[in-house]
């Protein structure tokens, strides 16, 4: 199949989950027949760093108004290439918030539709993503004529494939002009910010314990507090907890929130969908207590324990307190 | 301000969901209903919008599926909702995103609205791309993953979510379509009085054939299964109290994370 692989920066650097999509899109064809597109206003080394990695030909769309992303400038770059690369027949994303921000509109103006967070691509080729909050899966297809637009999320697909390939020359590299006109782009975007100062660094516990929406009601938040004291862990939590307003945002784990990998992950009252496990799935042991033994927690667990978290919560501090005596 | 409000009715969060004898939806049989929690997250956004902006904006509600929908859009009423269209389909989880949103674009197209919100993803399929594909066929400029709306002369700023604790103001024009993050703002109850008053409101049914919005899908959901595990998970038994024994002796002597 031909596959064009569309890369993502972040500050000038190629984001990894670019390079998942990489793996996403080996499985679909076979190097040579990958396109690898970088964008945006300046893009000579982004090129020649993806020039390097197992792609057939990489290809710079290059425009002043595309130095900043907006959804107007890159769906008008993006339809103007695939069209001049006709017959495309996969367009490979990674399921980043900037892609869920304009993918769907660009496959809309070419008549499709996206088939986003992929997490596996199956003979066919069939795309497998989650359904009800990471409970199901369903297993799609394109059924029309024209290109099939595929995102895939973060941490589904391994990069060990795309190293760079010692003694290989890099692939070629040719840039592609779109017609973009000012007044096309009509929302106009603010630098990035943070809301604060970061007071926590999640990144760097090496315990953490996590509460979710299991815990019902902010003064319920003790027992967990002293669970995470009993452990020497940090408190986190999943993003309705910081939602409502209990716990800082700053200690929220997930897509939207923090990622980390504790060597000791202990999730609290937590279902597990994708938006969480996505910022928790990389550490080393992972504990699950919640009283749903189909919760999607538990696929990710090497321990669950299936209970009501207010009887298994206080007697986890008891025994971990009998422990250290 | 004219704001039209997207949301979805969606299995209750907590629902025990089984897979249809077919293999390719859920049993919808004894489910219990509940709006999709990021469309709550939109209707109130715009509920305050409206609030802040005087007597003469107007907050209408447009949700597409079966007769069941009904009780989640008298529930958008009675928080304080004006209106509400209800796009009746029976077919809605054969659709792909393209043909949802072809739906409900012909249901707002002529109402002429300045602004149209919902939330970024729905809690079922999670596709996330309904409010983007509206923005596209209606012709509108859009922004996603948004926490706060703030009127401006021009138009509109916005403040969208980035990954990672980071965030960014958007400025731009009405009319426009904006999808909502969670935990922008504080949720709303329906009052008593609320309830009462959804009551008398008016709610317009029309039939998802007569919007002349159908067209052929480009992606088809072939299957749904349980998913695979990732790992194989040591479920500890027992009381509380023998489950946390055997846990903390676990993580001592076979995780060593202690």
């Amino acid at each position: 199949m031909s596959v064009l692989l569309v890369l993502e920066q972040s500050c000038g650097k190629t984001r990894r989950a670019s390079w998942e999509a990489l793996v996403a899109a080996l499985r679909l064809g076979p190097a040579e027949n990958i396109t690898a597109v970088v964008i945006g206003a300046q893009t000579e080394a982004l090129a020649a760093e993806a020039a390097a990695k197992p792609v057939g030909k990489v290809i710079r769309v290059e425009h002043p108004l595309l130095a900043q992303y907006t959804a107007d400038g890159f769906c008008a770059a993006l339809q103007q290439l695939i069209q001049n690369e006709s017959p495309t027949e996969v367009v490979v994303f990674s399921h980043t918030y900037q892609v869920r921000d304009y993918a769907p509109a660009l496959a809309c103006r070419m008549g499709q539709v996206l088939i986003g967070d992929v997490v596996a691509i199956e003979d066919g080729p069939k795309f497998v993503r989650q359904l009800m909050q990471g409970r199901l899966i369903g297993s799609y297809r394109h059924s029309g004529i024209g290109p099939c637009f595929v995102s895939v999320q973060a941490g589904a697909f391994r990069p060990d494939a795309t190293d760079t390939r010692p003694g290989a020359a890099p692939a070629p590299i040719t840039t592609f002009t779109p017609t973009i006109d000012a007044a096309q782009i009509r929302t106009k975007p603010g630098e990035p910010f943070r809301a604060s100062e970061q007071t926590v660094d999640l990144g760097s516990a090496q315990r953490i314990v996590s509460v979710g929406r299991g815990i019902k009601e902010a003064a319920n938040l003790s027992i967990v507090q002293e669970l995470a004291t009993a452990l020497g862990a940090e408190l986190a939590a999943s993003r309705p907890i910081c939602d409502n307003g209990w716990l800082p945002m700053e200690r929220q784990v997930g897509s939207s929130g923090q990622t980390v990998a504790p060597r000791l992950y202990l999730a609290v009252g937590i279902s597990g969908a994708i938006q969480h496990l996505v910022g928790m799935k990389g550490s080393q042991c992972i504990v699950a207590i919640n009283k749903d033994p189909d919760a999607p927690i538990f696929e990710v667990a090497d321990y669950g324990i299936v209970g009501d978290l207010f009887e298994v919560v206080p007697a986890l501090t008891e025994a971990l307190k009998a422990a250290k005596q | 301000m004219k704001i039209i409000v997207a949301i979805k009715q969606v299995p209750e969060r907590d629902a025990q969901v089984r897979i249809a004898a077919n293999g390719k939806w859920i049993d919808e049989a004894d489910l219990q209903w509940a709006m999709n929690e990021p469309d709550a997250y939109a209707l109130e956004e715009a509920l305050l919008l409206k609030e802040s902006g005087g007597a003469c904006g107007e907050v209408i509600v447009v949700s597409a599926g079966p007769e069941r929908v009904g009780s989640t859009i008298r529930e958008a009423l009675a928080k304080g909702a004006d209106r509400a269209i209800q796009i009746l389909c029976d077919d809605l989880n054969g659709r792909d995103a393209l043909g949802v949103a072809r739906l409900l674009a012909a249901a707002i197209k002529p109402e002429n609205p300045d602004l149209v919100l919902t939330g970024l993803q729905s809690e079922d399929l999670g596709l996330g791309q309904t409010g983007v594909i509206v923005a596209e066929l209606l012709g509108l400029p859009h922004a996603t993953m948004i926490l706060h709306v703030e009127k401006t002369e021009s138009g509109l700023k916005v403040k969208r979510e980035l990954e990672e604790g980071w965030f960014q103001s958007i400025e731009l024009p009405t009319p426009a379509v904006l999808t909502v993050q969670s935990g922008g703002n504080k949720l709303r109850y329906a009052t008593l009085m609320g309830i009462k008053r959804a009551k008398t409101k008016d709610l317009r049914t029309v039939n998802a054939a007569e919007l002349g919005a159908e067209g052929t899908p480009a992606v088809v959901l072939d299957q749904i299964a349980a998913p695979k595990k990732q790992k194989s998970t040591q479920i500890l038994p027992g009381s509380a109290k023998e489950a946390a024994a055997a846990l903390v002796e676990k993580l001592k002597t076979e995780a060593r994370v202690l």
